[in-house]
Formats: C-alpha cells, structure tokens, sequence
C-alpha cells in the first residue's frame, strides 16, 4: 500500500438494492485500488476491494483481442444485421447506460428484457393488476412499528438493511430502534436472518399463497377452516395473533422476496401480498415493498418505463414497444430459440438461466459488457471489459425504493464505461438503420421518378 | 441408493463477497457447488462432509459436494445451494408466461457418487 491515500466520503455501494449512499471509500492513488471500505457491509467491502484495475483487453472479437472501436463496429454489425436481436441485463450499470441500450434496441427493432424478469417480474405483473401501497425506505425507518418480512434472507442477501432502514435505526417516531418495533420473518427454514425476528412464521413448502390468502380472510372478519393448520403449516392462533398486530400497528411494512417470486404461484404471490397490503389500510397505514437484489435494477425498472411505457419484457419489433411476459422475457426468447443475436449488458444470463436457454445463448453472436471475466464473456462473439460503476465512474443508480442517488467515483479506470461503449454502438447502429432507410427510400424515388 | 427432494437454490453471503473475485474463479465455484443438507438426509444416504453427489431430474444433471447444516436450517427432504452454473442445469425454462422459470423448489433425484 502506497502513502497516497485519498478518501472520498458518502460515496455510493452498489452492489445490491439497498444502495447505501454512506460509504467513507479509502482509495490508493497509485495502486488504483480502495484499501478500505468503512461503513460498508460484508457484500460491500467485497464489492469494494475486489474491484480492482486488472490487466485485460479492453476488447475482444472471438477471444481474440482488437481495438475498441473495431469491437463497436463489429458489435453494431452484428445487432444490425440480426432478425431477432434481444438486449438484456442493465441492473448492475447507470441509468444514463440503461437509456442508450433502450435507444440501440429501438432502432434495431429488438427486444430488451433486464434482470427483473427473473427477479421481481412477477412483482411487476402484480403491481399492474393490483396496485402498490408504497413508501420510501426513509418513511419506513422513521415511521414503521411492524415490519414483515417475506419469502427473503436480508442478512445474507442486503446485510444492512436490517441496520440502516428497516429494523435498529432510530426513527422519528421510533427513537427506540427495535424497541418500537415488531419484526415478523415469513420462511420455510430457518435462515440466518431469524434472529432478528421477534416471530417467526414457517409455512409449509409452497403454501405462501394459502397463508396470505388467509390472512386476507382474516382481516376481512372471516373464519378460517378448522384445518388451516394442516394446510399451511401455521397454527390459527399464530395467523390471528399476527393479523391482530397488523390491523393494530400505525405503520405496518411488508418486504417481500425471491421466496415468492421463483416459486410456483410466481404473481399470484405477490399479488396475494400486494392485496393484504391494501386490505390494511381500512384499519391502519400499511406499505409493501419488493427487496430488490442488484444495484440498479430498480433504474432499469424505471428507465425501461419511461422510454417504452412498460418495465421489462419490451419488442420493438413493430416499431412500437409491446409488452408481453412469457413472450418478450429473456428466458422465452432464449429457450423458444427466436433469438438470433444477444446485447447483454452486465448480466450474466450464461451462468445463471436454465439449461436450455443457456444452451440458445452459447448458440448465437453475443455482444457482452461486463468488468469481470463471466461465463457470458467467455464465450461471447463481442466482449468489451468496461470500467466499474460507482468505483471508476458516476451516474445515476435508484435505490429499492425508486429514490435516485447520484454516485461518486473512487478512481479511475483505463477501461470505458458502459454508456461510452453503449454510445458508441448506438452511434453506429444509427448510422446503419439510416443508411438502409436512405437506400430505401432513394430507390422508391427512383421508381416514381422513372414511372413520371 | 437415491431419494427424491426438494432443491432450494438461494442467495448466501460468501456467494456475494466470492463472485467480486470473479464467477470464474475457484472461490466461487467451490461456494456454488457446495449443497446443504440436513444432516438426518445425509446418514440416510450414507453421505459424510466432502461426498460428491448427482442431481438430476428431467431436465438435466449436475455433480456437487455435500455439507451437513443444521436441521432447521435445511428441513428434511430438502436441498439447498447457491444459485450458478450447477443449479442451472436443473431449472426447467418453461416460464407459464410470465417471463420466471420455476427457480426454487425444483424436485430432484440425489445420490451419492461411489468413486
């Protein structure tokens, strides 16, 4: 370690959805690395000195390296000359990136999908059939006495959540901490969440539908079936005792997880959530949020929104965004075989998605972005190792609860970043789809021309 | 000898810290091939810390090590393992239109590698 030590405060981590936007980053000058993380969490220290400046091409066409701007050509090419181009991944990058990518896939007529599909898709999909009582993470630390959660491992999966929004941190009308709260943990085992709960509730595998729906019926002053217990796995006694809190608390939170989402019932689980939330507000003031994994997969929710009017799952293929989950979702276009060349942008779908997907991807030219080497890049036709967000560059990230937060670089980086490259394409891309509508229409003039 | 249980991919901590080394670095891959067991399923399949195991089920198979957790932790007749490359070659792609495969809860077949 150097004696060239720079300290940037209230720098942003990004690498889950919490966003914690008070880090104290201790970064060596000369080696370009961060040698201390204070305030940040275990993920975050890991996120944190892990990235460092390692020794790669910038860029690569079939493993083999080659400038960057004959990569951008090569990239641009490739998703032009495509049938059925898909874009994916944008979770783990800026909102300025997330907006080019959206722009790229316009003009190629493509279709972009983000990590949300196999995230909180169905989320979305309950949100737009039953709505979302919501708040901001800050409401719920100054307000919240009964926080739920649901179908989710914070302490594993956003550590600080528990300390920073939801669970010890003194609010304005919670000055005790945890004192002034209850925390309730829905799960079928148990995690090393638990102990924060004050109770635990462990429904049978599969039965999270059955045990919002009878809280529902509950809430609602109904009698539940004599056997519930058997159906469920939860006593009656324990689903009316946490029904009694939840209609006597002043601010209730209901966070909810993968435990829901990627299991059978996929929306109607949440949905199921959703609707109990909204049921409570005849007797209190009660919020539900999804907790949400990547650092900016909710600005991907968001950015896709606004461009396109629908959150993920978009075509352009028409020439006017379409939304269609099963159809336009990454997993469906990879294993029903319809695409024939892939961006992905800070995504790892090779590692990750089912087999058969996986098996379409690794058969069609991929255009990948990513800071690390991953199972995507390795095999991709075009694969551009770009600089870290947060650590080597700014931009715009939204944490879980839609609040955008501006970040704050480190050091920097001799690697592009995302939106650079993405800009670049875009440029390219552009100059293509205009070059062919010219020729297109020079040869229609000629037709009426001649016909004159 | 095989058994019929329920796989719960899910998210760990040292899943997080070891792929900012990187996915394709040892770390990672020895935490996403590291299956958690109750340790009642494991005497039952004459499995000890370290064994390697096959999963399979109709969608495809996959070769991981064993390690006994707590019985609350992992509830008897089922399995769980960090989401990566190994629990994908069981996730079935059917997404019954709404764009998420089926990725907890997946039936699988496990048993124990004789070597």
């Amino acid at each position: 370690m150097s004696e060239n030590i720079k300290i940037v405060k209230d720098a942003t981590c990004t690498f889950c959805g919490c966003v914690c936007d008070d880090m104290e980053l201790h970064v060596d000058v000369e080696e370009k690395r961060i040698v201390k993380a204070k305030n940040a969490c275990v993920l975050g220290k890991a996120w944190f000195l892990e990235h460092t400046i390692e020794d790669a091409p910038a860029a690569m066409i079939d493993g083999k390296e080659v400038s960057i701007e004959d990569a951008v050509e090569e990239a641009a090419q490739t998703l032009f000359k495509a049938k059925f181009p898909i874009t994916y991944g944008l979770s783990d990058t800026t909102s300025e990136a997330q907006r080019v990518a959206v722009a790229i896939t316009d003009y190629i007529k493509g279709n972009i999908d983000t990590t949300t599909s196999v995230c909180h898709g169905p989320s979305g999909l309950a949100f737009q059939g039953i709505g979302e009582s919501t708040s901001t993470l800050g409401e719920v630390k100054n307000r919240a006495d009964l926080v739920i959660y649901w179908g989710g491992n914070p302490a594993e999966s956003h550590p600080r959540h528990f300390g920073r929004y939801a669970v010890t941190p003194k609010g304005m009308f919670t000055p005790g901490g945890k004192k002034d709260r209850t925390i309730v943990l829905v799960d079928v085992r148990k995690t090393k969440s638990s102990p924060v709960a004050n109770i635990l509730i462990k429904p049978k595998l599969g039965k999270d539908f059955e045990v919002l729906w009878a809280l529902r019926a509950l809430v609602k002053g109904k009698k539940l079936a004599s056997n519930i217990e058997e159906i469920t796995g939860v006593p009656l006694e324990a689903l009316e005792d946490l029904v009694d809190r939840m209609k006597n608390c002043r601010f209730g939170v209901l966070f909810f997880g993968m435990g829901l989402t990627m299991t059978r019932g996929r929306h109607f689980n949440s949905g199921a959530l959703l609707a109990l939330a909204t049921d409570l507000n005849e007797f209190t003031h009660f919020v539900a949020k999804p907790v949400r994994g990547h650092g900016n997969v909710t600005g991907a929710d968001n950015v896709v929104s606004w461009q396109t009017g629908y959150p993920f799952g978009v075509n352009f293929s028409r020439g006017f965004p379409r939304f269609n989950p099963g159809e336009f979702t990454t997993v469906d276009t990879l294993s029903n075989g319809h695409a024939d060349a892939a961006l992905i942008v800070a995504s790892d779908p090779a590692s990750n998605f089912p087999k058969k997907a996986i098996d379409h991807l690794k058969s069609i030219p991929v255009v990948a972005l990513d800071t690390k080497r991953t199972e995507t890049t390795k095999d991709a036709h075009v694969a551009f190792k770009t600089s870290t967000y947060g650590i080597n560059t700014t931009g715009t990230v939204y944490r879980m609860d839609d609040v955008p937060i501006t970040l704050r670089p480190a050091f920097e980086s001799p690697f592009p970043d995302d939106e650079t490259i993405l800009t670049g394409i875009k440029k390219r891309v552009q100059e293509l789809v205009f070059a062919r509508h010219h020729a297109s229409g020079a040869s229609g003039e000629a037709k009426v021309a001649a016909k004159i | 000898m095989s058994e019929k249980m329920i796989l719960i991919p899910v998210r760990s901590s040292k899943q997080g810290t070891t792929l900012n080394k990187g996915k394709l670095k040892e770390d990672y891959i020895q935490v996403t091939t590291t299956l958690e067991m109750n340790p009642d399923d494991m005497i039952k399949l004459e499995l000890v810390d370290g064994d390697e195991v096959r999963l399979k089920n109709e969608i495809g198979e996959t070769i991981v090590h064993c390690l006994a957790k707590k019985p609350e932790e992992v509830p008897v007749g089922t399995l769980v393992i960090p989401y990566g490359p190994p629990s994908s070659q069981l996730m079935d792609s059917d997404t019954a239109g709404s764009g998420m495969p089926l990725s907890k809860h997946m039936e699988v077949e496990i048993e124990k590698i004789v070597r």
